[in-house]
């Protein structure tokens, strides 16, 4: 302790510079030897650098970037394929409804056609059926207005015969109806 | 107690292959880079943990400094800048550890270190773009009369490119571990001359505390420089119009 205090204190007397130390980074002999072992270990270094931990690291980052840049594409379409089904099943969904109301239509047309077949038919049947009846009315009213003759012939002769007491000859009544009906 | 600078001395360990203990901390440095990188990447995890993400993050900052420096094709130095990046860094970092010696400190190792980027700079230069690179000394745009000075002055300015790449770095290094140095004899000073002093012993210590974290800011914050550089430089090898 003692010396090395002497010699702290010689060293501080001689303004800072050791005799024996001097200033190490210029001391010109080392320089060979620095410059030797620099050489060995930085091509040392770069060589294993770029041949074996280079390659590795920068491996490891491409494949994360093609690895998340695949996902994002895989993403991409399946999102693009999920789109894709969803206008397909929009498309099939309008289809249905449309081919439902053509059928709704169709159905509907089909009805009413019938229908009106229907109706025809009731009409023409009912029709006919008054016609016949209107034909039957008219035959028994022709009937019975050609009774209307005989009728009055029997009525007057025998009104004729209740106020004479004696029947009448059927060819004067008959001329006596014949005149009233002119 | 010893000198402030006795911490740079070059201590031989093998005298006949010149290996001292510069050449343990710069095998030590490359070691640790390589054995650090092998180990936080040894999974090859797609989600990283944390060691993996340490070495991705210093891989993606190195390679956004060059591209942004050089674009793209700026990339063919990458395992070269990346060398030097995490070099210079692991050497910083490592002489932080109290009783470690700074590879950094010295200047013909921060010298080589620039002269490898302005050598690489100048070759590439010249094998790709020919002659096509003195351009770099030549500005578009300038008036005949002024060319010779602008010339002169591209000139000197590219000479210093190595001087000024290796003194940062060196004089950054040297005098913060010097002022380490200084504030932390304070503290042993001030106890050792007892009484009143040894109570002032704890504000050198304070500083001392202080400069250990302005150091670790510079340290990391040197190799982030010289890296910059680096890549502006090899822009210029790259693209030596103006």
């Amino acid at each position: 302790m003692a010396q090395a205090q002497t010699t702290n204190a010689t060293t501080e007397a001689h303004g800072g510079a050791h005799a024996d130390v001097g200033f190490p980074p210029f001391e010109t002999e080392t320089f060979g030897g620095q410059l030797l072992w620099l050489a060995i270990t930085f091509v040392v270094l770069y060589t294993l650098l770029s041949r074996l931990v280079l390659p590795r690291l920068s491996g490891i980052i491409e494949n994360r970037r093609g690895m998340i840049a695949n996902d994002l594409d895989d993403a991409a379409a399946m999102k693009s394929r999920a789109e894709e089904a969803g206008t397909a099943y929009e498309k099939s969904l309008a289809e249905a409804k449309g081919r439902a109301q053509a059928l709704a239509q169709e159905t509907r047309a089909k009805l009413s056609t019938e229908s009106d077949v229907k109706r025809k038919a009731l009409e023409a049947d009912l029709n006919q059926r008054l016609a016949e009846a209107e034909a039957t009315i008219s035959g028994k009213k022709a009937e019975a207005m050609s009774h209307v003759d005989a009728i009055a012939h029997d009525t007057a002769t025998a009104i004729i015969e209740r106020l004479t007491g004696k029947a009448p000859a059927p060819q004067k009544v008959e001329a006596a109806l014949n005149q009233i009906k002119a | 107690m010893a000198s402030p600078i006795e911490q740079f001395q070059i201590k031989p360990i093998i005298p006949v292959i010149n290996f001292t203990n510069s050449s343990v901390f710069m095998i030590g440095a490359a070691a640790v880079i390589v054995g650090g990188l092998l180990y936080a990447t040894r999974k090859r995890a797609v989600v990283p943990g944390r060691a993996q993400s340490v070495a991705e993050v210093l891989h993606d900052f190195v390679a956004n400094t060059l591209v942004d420096a050089t674009g793209k094709e700026g990339m063919k130095f990458f395992p070269l800048v990346f060398s030097l990046f995490m070099f210079v860094l692991t050497a910083n970092l490592l002489g932080m550890i109290p009783g470690f010696f700074t590879v950094t400190s010295h200047i013909i190792v921060t010298f080589a270190l620039a002269m490898l980027v302005i050598g690489t700079v100048v070759i590439y230069g010249f094998v790709k773009h020919g002659t096509h690179f003195l351009g770099l000394f030549v500005p578009s745009g300038v008036p005949g009369w002024l060319l010779p000075f602008i010339v002169v002055i591209e000139l000197i300015s590219f000479l210093s490119r190595p001087i000024s790449l290796s003194l940062r770095l060196f004089a950054n290094m040297l005098a913060g571990h010097i002022a380490l140095k200084v504030f932390a004899g304070f503290v042993v000073s001030l106890l050792a001359a007892g009484g009143a002093l040894t109570i002032l012993a704890p504000l050198p210590l304070l500083m001392a505390v202080a400069l250990m974290a302005l150091e670790f800011l510079v340290a990391a914050l040197q190799a982030y420089v010289f890296t910059v550089l680096t890549c502006i430089y090899l822009n210029d090898a790259l693209h030596p119009g103006h």
